[in-house]
């Protein structure tokens, strides 16, 4: 029986790739690699076999710091009381076509 | 709105334990999105790290049928198409890997589990390909079955494994195209070739149907699957719909049905079917199948020959690090 718990998890990648177009980059999925150079061709394996992808970004899963899902609501709906944030706050005399 | 989120996710912090999962069973009602650092019941966590773990193996393993045929497909052309499909079931197992990491669990370990017998796969993988038509089979039945379940957890209500499944989905399609065209172009060859079409046909055809699992009434999980809303239809709901697809399909291409009992219900409007061997699927499940024993070598095999490519990667990324660390 192999005994995988000898051998050392490989780090974690996240993987971004940018589709053609004006797109921007999104995230695919992770990978693992041993290092950058490996993780971007694994990326490529596996996230880009036939897409029109244009770029791949790699990102050490361990760098990215995330929001928690409790912070989320004091994060993100601050702006509800701020309508003056929103082109609808603001009237002009008539409708037009700058509206 | 706003403000019921917030003082959704301040309730939470305070809720017991049955309050939590009876809200989060109002979330996956509500047809919202679970995304992994949200909070989830314990069962709901388990039985997506024992399905998602199912599929990606189901992957996996499916690589060695077809496999099995790329050094003796007909044509260049089938050749190429072959290669490109096998190489895609391993890119999907990763996509699924990916997303059952995302539940807290390592690779590693749920590779391991796979190695070490404990983890299932689809049982329709340990059966062989004995001749070139079960390439086609495999692409128009067993990828069609995998299509109708995939496009339904596409929809499913944890995030990654949603994102997975349209990832996959996307890609399925062409698996399924280019195993209609061999068993369309072996139907309207020699009799030779369409005899062997027939037999392939023959042996994929009560296997495939085993592939949604067993019926509604004796599957233990399919009610609390459906609850959690991973599985929005049933085991049968999604058998039926191959059933209506593929009979048809079937008589295009000419094919008999090997199934005395199958007939057009009127008043249902759907194909009925006789009796599917369950003791087979029993007998596979359990480690009797025809190739159980072969595959799970032949995986344990590429993990250990593998050993030295993923040694040597750690050892050069070393290398190279201290090298820059230097500079």
């Amino acid at each position: 029986m192999p005994d995988t718990d000898r051998e050392k998890e490989t780090p974690l990648w996240e993987v971004f790739v940018q589709e053609a177009g004006a797109e921007a980059h999104q995230h695919a999925g992770s990978i693992h690699a041993t290092d950058a150079e490996l993780a971007l061709q694994n990326a490529r394996d596996v996230f880009a076999r036939r897409e029109t992808i244009k770029s791949i970004w790699v990102v050490p899963s361990h760098a990215i710091t995330s929001s928690q899902p409790e912070d989320e609501p004091a994060l993100f709906d601050a702006a509800s009381d701020k309508i003056y944030r929103h082109p609808q706050f603001y009237k002009t005399e008539k409708a037009s076509d700058n509206d | 709105m706003v403000e019921g989120h917030f003082g959704r996710t301040t309730r939470i912090r305070a809720m017991s334990e049955e309050q939590r999962t009876k809200d989060f069973l109002s979330r996956i009602d509500a047809k919202e999105t679970i995304e992994p650092k949200e909070w989830m019941p314990e069962r709901y966590r388990e039985q997506l790290v024992r399905m998602m773990s199912q599929h990606a193996h189901s992957e996996i393993v499916g690589m060695l049928p077809e496999g099995n045929w790329i050094t003796r497909a007909p044509s260049l052309r089938r050749k190429i198409a072959l290669i490109a499909k096998v190489q895609d079931e391993a890119g999907h197992g990763h996509y699924i890997y990916s997303a059952v990491e995302t539940l807290g669990v390592s690779r590693e370990e749920v590779y391991r589990k796979l190695l070490d017998g404990s983890a299932k796969y689809s049982h329709i993988f340990n059966y062989p390909t004995t001749s070139w038509a079960d390439i086609g089979m495999i692409g128009w039945l067993v990828d069609g079955a995998a299509i109708i379940n995939q496009t339904m957890l596409a929809r499913c209500s944890y995030g990654p494994y949603a994102r997975a499944m349209l990832r996959i989905c996307k890609e399925e399609n062409f698996h399924k195209k280019q195993g209609m065209e061999i068993v369309s172009r072996l139907c309207r060859g020699t009799a030779a070739q369409k005899a062997m079409a027939q037999e392939s046909f023959d042996r994929w055809w009560w296997p495939t149907l085993m592939m949604f699992g067993l019926p509604d009434e004796k599957s233990k999980n399919t009610a609390e699957l459906m609850q959690f809303g991973i599985k929005l239809r049933s085991n049968d709901e999604l058998r039926q719909r191959f059933i209506d697809m593929n009979v048809k399909q079937a008589q295009e291409f000419g094919l008999t049905i090997p199934d005395p009992d199958l007939y057009f219900d009127e008043d249902s409007g759907h194909w009925q079917i006789g009796p599917i061997p369950w003791e087979e699927f029993f007998e596979v499940l359990k480690g009797n199948g025809p190739c159980n024993r072969e595959r799970l070598d032949a995986k344990i095999r590429a993990h250990e020959e593998g050993r030295w490519v993923r040694e040597a990667a750690s050892a050069f990324a070393e290398k190279r690090a201290k090298r820059r660390a230097k500079q």
